[in-house]
């Protein structure tokens, strides 16, 4: 790309932990003026590289190069003396301080008698807001800013002690549409300033739209760094998973039964109103919208751990009680929720008791749980879903983010439901581990079950559903059918552009 | 391929983060049962009062009501709660067995009588934890001052004594055969239930599912406050007959009986290795923990150590089993790389 040497470099880089080679004579460069991708699947590395570059890590073998010139990282302060800054999918602000009070904490400029001079403070910031072209209110607290808005903060931040280098480690994974766009515009806007910067994403989409060249791990190891203007996404995929992808989305075709979730004008004030739908035996339902519209919420009142002011859930013809996810359960709800971390699972808990905890009834003999049941009913499910660990006493947390859902997939599925609710079921898990919960939940449907799918990954939602029902802002503002769902219907009817049409 | 990235992902990290948390317990365990053997064989070889059958019988005897609250101590503990009114229940009740023995009831009316008011004392704490959602350390502090106060209330600042003679050994008698008081005796039952339920039956998996990651329990369809709400119902009814015990033992009843008992429940606990974070914990541990809790005291007493200094080792003992375990996690953490390096933040 650009003639100069990098401004940040690997050169042949290894790093073990214990037995386990995490890279392995992996180099990479970073220029002035360029967006890089970071490419693979969990555990190929790329987190232990990041790492590595901004001095959390030394390597075993290798170089850092800096500016041409060998640098060794001792520390991350090290790292950021020399302009590496790292933006994190969740970045960690003081929540009481006001934002430009976060951006110089602990430079703040100074007035006479060492008080803070507020005035140099807040225009300062402002400058930072403006050079990124975005617009935040310096002197409003962090406290309730979006996650998209903390991480403006953090790169204005960065910015504000002339970094160099950004890696922006998964930043997109917590964003809506509008919020990428306005993070890529930033990025843009730092590039054209001469920084270099390195994106990782599991969004292949975003890495095609953002990057210029791409590198992919496997394994630890480097596969290849190539221009991606010469690369179809399929290629890319290749790369990452090491074989041909059958496909991301095997939907299968089937032909619906009867209605087994009814939901009626379900209202909770202020949160949706009027919410009425039905997904049938045999059937993937989409529910689409941008984030906040209340997908998630009408999910969470449907399974009971929400109340509700009016309207009425039904399984099977019987209503449900109000606020009972016993109930739900009871009549073949299942709902892997959208927070794997706190809602799905008990990190700390092994891998048979999370699978375990939905279904202790059925577990026990006489009074007492079988322990052996209890592993028995987990080795069967890790074996159908081929979750990858090493023991079933391991705690979960252990697991990648892709194996974290198996074992929540595992969790309800052993429930035997009849309705399957997934919210967000592949955020952040990676490609290959993605295509295989595809395949699981088409597999699901062909069955017999009713499955309800909250997704903001859109080609996720072509790709799966035999209906997108779309809501904005509350309401469902669309129904549509899988044949005329294409990413301008669903957008348009999300962004409310479009009324609904049918109920 | 993808798979194996993803295995040696989850076996690499498996030795990294899971078996420190496991051992950690174990050894936790170990290290309590370790040392109620020292300071037995130290206050055998050290104190000669002390090897004594009747000794034993009495220091068992002492101890039976921590022993017994700390039970259903451990079970709150272990979902993330806690009740500091146990103490005050216990008084309470000692008071209410006073006066009413005093007004002419009989003991077999009275009892049950204690049960059901245990039951409110418990009742109040849980509805105010769960209902409103009020932390429980707060209610229960509250609820600390208040059933004392309702205590002297009851009772004022007299001592009621005289209870009949059957009870009276009921309560200080051994089984036949060995030298385990009754009281004790109870315990040992109550502890073999209690450790059923929290190691082998499916409330014991939705209590530490609970105390370690509460939302994730309720989305399990675990009704989280019933089980809360009922244990803390358990804890008052347990409080109210030890109560009872610890009347019949001093032949005493009195509005400050048990006073500060609590913290000795608490300490037992925590020095069992339970976490008070919620979520980790052994019944095992407990009893080894309150067993060492009673030696300790019992040693101190026949050494005629004043009850300002017992007091002191009790608080240093609670520090001490919760410090420990931390610092030895914080060293372990330090000791290893950064949690997660491959798999925790990669996605």
């Amino acid at each position: 790309m650009s003639e100069s040497p990098p401004i940040l470099a690997l050169r042949g880089v290894s790093k073990a932990f214990g037995a386990v080679r995490a890279l392995q004579d992996v180099s990479l460069d970073l220029h002035g003026g360029e967006i890089h991708a970071l490419a693979g699947e969990n555990g190929a590395g790329k987190s232990t590289l990041v790492k590595i570059l901004a001095g959390v890590h030394r390597p075993d073998e290798g170089q850092v190069l800096l500016d041409g010139r060998p640098r060794d990282f001792r520390g991350p302060g090290d790292a950021q003396q020399a302009g590496v800054a790292v933006i994190y999918q969740e970045p960690t602000l003081f929540p009481d301080l006001s934002v430009a009070e976060n951006i110089f904490m602990g430079r703040q400029p100074r007035a006479r008698f060492g008080r803070i001079d507020r005035g140099a403070l807040r225009s300062a910031t402002a400058g930072l807001f403006e050079r990124l072209g975005v617009s935040l209110d310096p002197d409003r607290p962090a406290r309730g800013l979006s996650i998209a808005d903390q991480q403006i903060v953090e790169i204005a931040k960065a910015i504000s002690r002339d970094a160099r280098v950004l890696i922006m480690d998964e930043p997109t994974a917590a964003l809506s549409g509008n919020e990428v766009g306005r993070l890529f515009s930033v990025a843009r806007t730092l590039r054209d300033h001469g920084c270099a910067l390195l994106f990782i994403s599991h969004r292949l989409e975003e890495i095609f739209e953002l990057c210029h060249r791409v590198t992919t791990l496997r394994d630890g190891r480097l596969i290849a760094t190539e221009p991606l203007d010469d690369l179809t996404p399929d290629d890319l995929v290749q790369r990452m998973v090491g074989r041909e992808l059958d496909t991301l989305y095997p939907k299968q075709d089937t032909t619906p039964g009867d209605a087994l979730l009814t939901v009626a004008r379900l209202t909770r004030e202020g949160v949706f109103t009027d919410v009425s739908f039905e997904v049938r035996a045999g059937e993937i339902v989409a529910l689409a919208g941008l984030v906040g519209a209340g997908r998630s919420e009408v999910a969470r009142a449907v399974f009971g751990i929400d109340r509700y002011d009016a309207g009425a859930v039904e399984v099977r013809g019987t209503r449900l009680p109000v606020g009972s996810p016993t109930a739900a359960m009871a009549a073949g709800i299942a709902l892997v929720p959208e927070d794997r971390r706190q809602q799905g699972l008990v990190m700390d808990g092994t891998i048979e008791r999370n699978i375990g905890l939905t279904t202790l009834r059925t577990l026990r003999r006489g009074p007492v749980i079988s322990r052996k049941a209890e592993r028995d009913r987990a080795a069967d499910w890790a074996i159908r879903l081929q979750l990858k660990y090493s023991r079933l006493s391991d705690a979960v947390g252990v697991l990648s983010g892709g194996n974290q859902q198996k074992v929540v997939l595992a969790k309800w599925l052993s429930t035997e439901p009849s309705v399957l609710i997934v919210d967000e079921p592949t955020r952040g898990i990676d490609v290959g581990t993605k295509a295989e919960v595809h395949r699981l939940l088409s597999e699901l449907a062909a069955d017999g079950l009713a499955v309800l799918m909250i997704s903001s990954d859109l080609p996720e939602v072509l790709g799966m559903a035999d209906r997108v029902l779309v809501m904005h802002e509350g309401r469902l503002a669309a129904e549509i059918p899988r044949a005329e769902a294409t990413e301008e219907t669903v957008m348009a009817a999300a962004t409310g552009r479009t009324r609904r049409e049918a109920a | 391929m993808a798979p194996d990235a993803s295995v040696k992902t989850a076996s690499a990290a498996a030795p990294v983060t899971a078996t420190p948390r496991v051992g950690r317990l174990v050894r936790w365990d170990v290290i309590v049962t370790a040392l109620l053997i020292v300071v037995f064989i130290g206050g055998a070889l050290g104190t000669p009062d002390f090897a004594t059958g009747d000794n034993l019988s009495f220091a068992l005897d002492d101890l039976c009501e921590i022993a017994l609250i700390a039970l259903p101590m451990t079970l709150l503990v272990v979902v993330g709660e806690v009740d500091l009114s146990v103490a005050s229940a216990l008084g309470m009740s000692s008071a209410l067995l006073g006066a009413l023995w005093d007004a002419g009831w009989a003991i077999e009316t009275i009892v049950p009588l204690l049960i059901v008011v245990g039951a409110v004392t418990g009742l109040v704490n849980g509805l105010l934890v769960t209902r409103l959602g009020l932390p429980s350390l707060a209610v229960t502090i509250g609820t600390l001052t208040l059933y004392r106060g309702l205590a002297y209330v009851v009772l004022g600042t007299k001592a009621v004594a005289e209870f009949p003679q059957n009870y009276a050994d009921l309560a200080t008698g051994t089984v036949p055969g060995t030298p385990i008081p009754y009281p004790f005796a109870l315990f040992i039952v109550l502890a073999i239930i209690t450790a059923v339920v929290l190691h082998a039956t499916g409330a014991g998996r939705a209590m530490f599912a609970i105390g370690a990651q509460e939302e994730a329990a309720f989305f399990a369809g675990i009704r989280v406050k019933r089980i809360k709400l009922l244990l803390f119902v358990v804890s008052g009814v347990v409080s109210a007959f030890a109560g009872v015990i610890y009347t019949l033992r001093y032949g005493s009843a009195r509005a400050d009986n048990g006073l500060g008992l609590e913290l000795a429940v608490i300490a037992a606990v925590l020095l069992g290795g339970v976490d008070f974070d919620g979520g980790r914990g052994t019944l095992g541990g407990v009893v080894a923990g309150v067993l060492l809790i009673g030696l300790l005291r019992n040693l101190l007493m026949l050494r005629d150590v004043a009850t300002e200094i017992q007091s002191i080792v009790t608080g240093l003992l609670l520090i001490v089993s919760v410090l420990t375990p931390r610092i030895v996690a914080g060293v372990r953490e330090a000791r290893r790389h950064p949690r997660g390096s491959m798999s925790a933040s990669s996605q």
